[in-house]
């Protein structure tokens, strides 16, 4: 019978000034083993200077299902893009 | 496994830290394909139980023995060529979990390749009994690499789906035809001779022409009668029963822990 081991999610900063990005996901006991097996995985050749480890399970995920009622009312909004608006070519707008 | 043989061998210190590195990368890229498999909903435990069982397959290079420190230079130079010929194909698989892992590996893969041909390069310069032992090397290597791209397309079970869905970008005559183009000169460099009396270059095709292969032995490993087949599932087995203990105490101390920083909490 083997130990089951939970899922966790990898983000990685790659250096400093840029933000942490999902880069995999790996299986670990707990977040202490979950950060070095990141560390060995994801950081072999300086890919980062910085690690988050989140446990799978305590991601919430918008899903695939709710897109028509989730993002779709944003595309009758175009007066949010400065497109939108008629300014005098001339001008440094 | 197959390199795992030659890392207490090495005959130097850098040779070993290179192969201890390459190692570490092929168990991290069996990771990273693990991980994309488990997006499909197969769980981690049911992935490697089918491995251990024989049911899920793995590549068939595997199979072979590592008779020589010069097997170490052709895995590299060879297996891992072919390789990366598949996996640079695969970057633009469809799936796009698949193909973000084989971006991965495929920024890894060129070290391994080359560390292997260095290999090759010194044995091939060296004396005439380290010479014999990289020709014989490339001999024992070249066809079941050349096996690594799989069955002629028209024979190929799942290649027309696979191309119909781009899972699959290029066939596998194409992709094998790639290889032998670019690694006959490879060959050449190293004053090697690829054993194969009908390799010759085509001018009007602009591709070399090379022999057929034993196909017989192709299926024949595949169904798990190969030189290895046997020791590569029990040193599998082996490892994973060896490894069972760790695991358990792994999930026994976190429990622990979570146990004792909750007692800890201070009311609210």
């Amino acid at each position: 019978m083997s130990a089951h081991l939970p899922l966790w999610e990898v983000f990685l900063r790659s250096r400093r000034g840029l933000e942490h990005k999902h880069i995999g996901s790996l299986h670990a006991a707990d977040p202490e083993q979950a950060m070095q097996y990141a560390r060995d995985v994801y950081t072999r050749r300086m890919e980062g200077c910085s690690i988050w480890i989140v446990r799978a399970a305590d991601i919430h995920a918008s899903q695939e299902t709710d897109g028509a009622s989730f993002f779709d009312p944003a595309e009758d909004k175009i007066y949010r893009h400065a497109s939108f608006y008629d300014v005098p070519e001339d001008l440094k707008l | 496994m197959p390199e795992g043989n030659w890392i207490t061998r090495a005959p130097t210190l850098r040779r070993k830290a290179v192969l201890l590195a390459k190692v570490q990368d092929e168990a991290g890229h069996g990771l990273y394909l693990y991980s994309a498999t488990e997006t499909l909903g197969i769980s981690r435990d049911e992935l490697k139980d089918q491995l251990l069982s024989g049911k899920a397959k793995y590549a068939s290079i595997f199979n072979y023995p590592t008779l020589s420190w010069a097997d170490v230079g052709a895995i590299g130079w060879l297996v891992d060529g072919a390789a990366i010929v598949n996996q640079i194909s695969l970057c633009r698989t469809s799936y796009g979990p698949y193909a973000r892992a084989m971006v991965k590996i495929c920024k890894e893969e060129s070290f391994h390749m080359r560390q292997g041909y260095e290999v090759m390069t010194v044995l091939a310069n060296g004396s005439d009994e380290q010479k014999a032992m990289a020709q014989d090397a490339l001999e024992r290597w070249w066809w079941p690499t050349l096996m690594m791209f799989g069955p002629h397309d028209a024979d190929s079970a799942h290649s027309g789906r696979s191309m119909k869905w781009k899972i699959k970008r290029q066939s596998n005559d194409e992709l094998r035809q790639k290889f032998v183009d670019q690694t006959v000169a490879q060959a050449e460099y190293l004053g090697l001779e690829i054993p194969d009396p009908k390799l010759k270059w085509d001018p009007k095709r602009e591709h070399y022409d090379f022999g057929e292969i034993d196909w017989d032995e192709f299926r024949s490993v595949l169904a798990g009668a190969g030189p290895c087949n046997q020791e590569r599932m029990d040193a599998r087995r082996k490892a994973s029963e060896n490894g069972n203990w760790i695991r358990e105490a792994m999930m026994a101390h976190a429990a622990k822990e979570r146990d004792r920083s909750s007692a800890q909490t201070p009311e609210g």
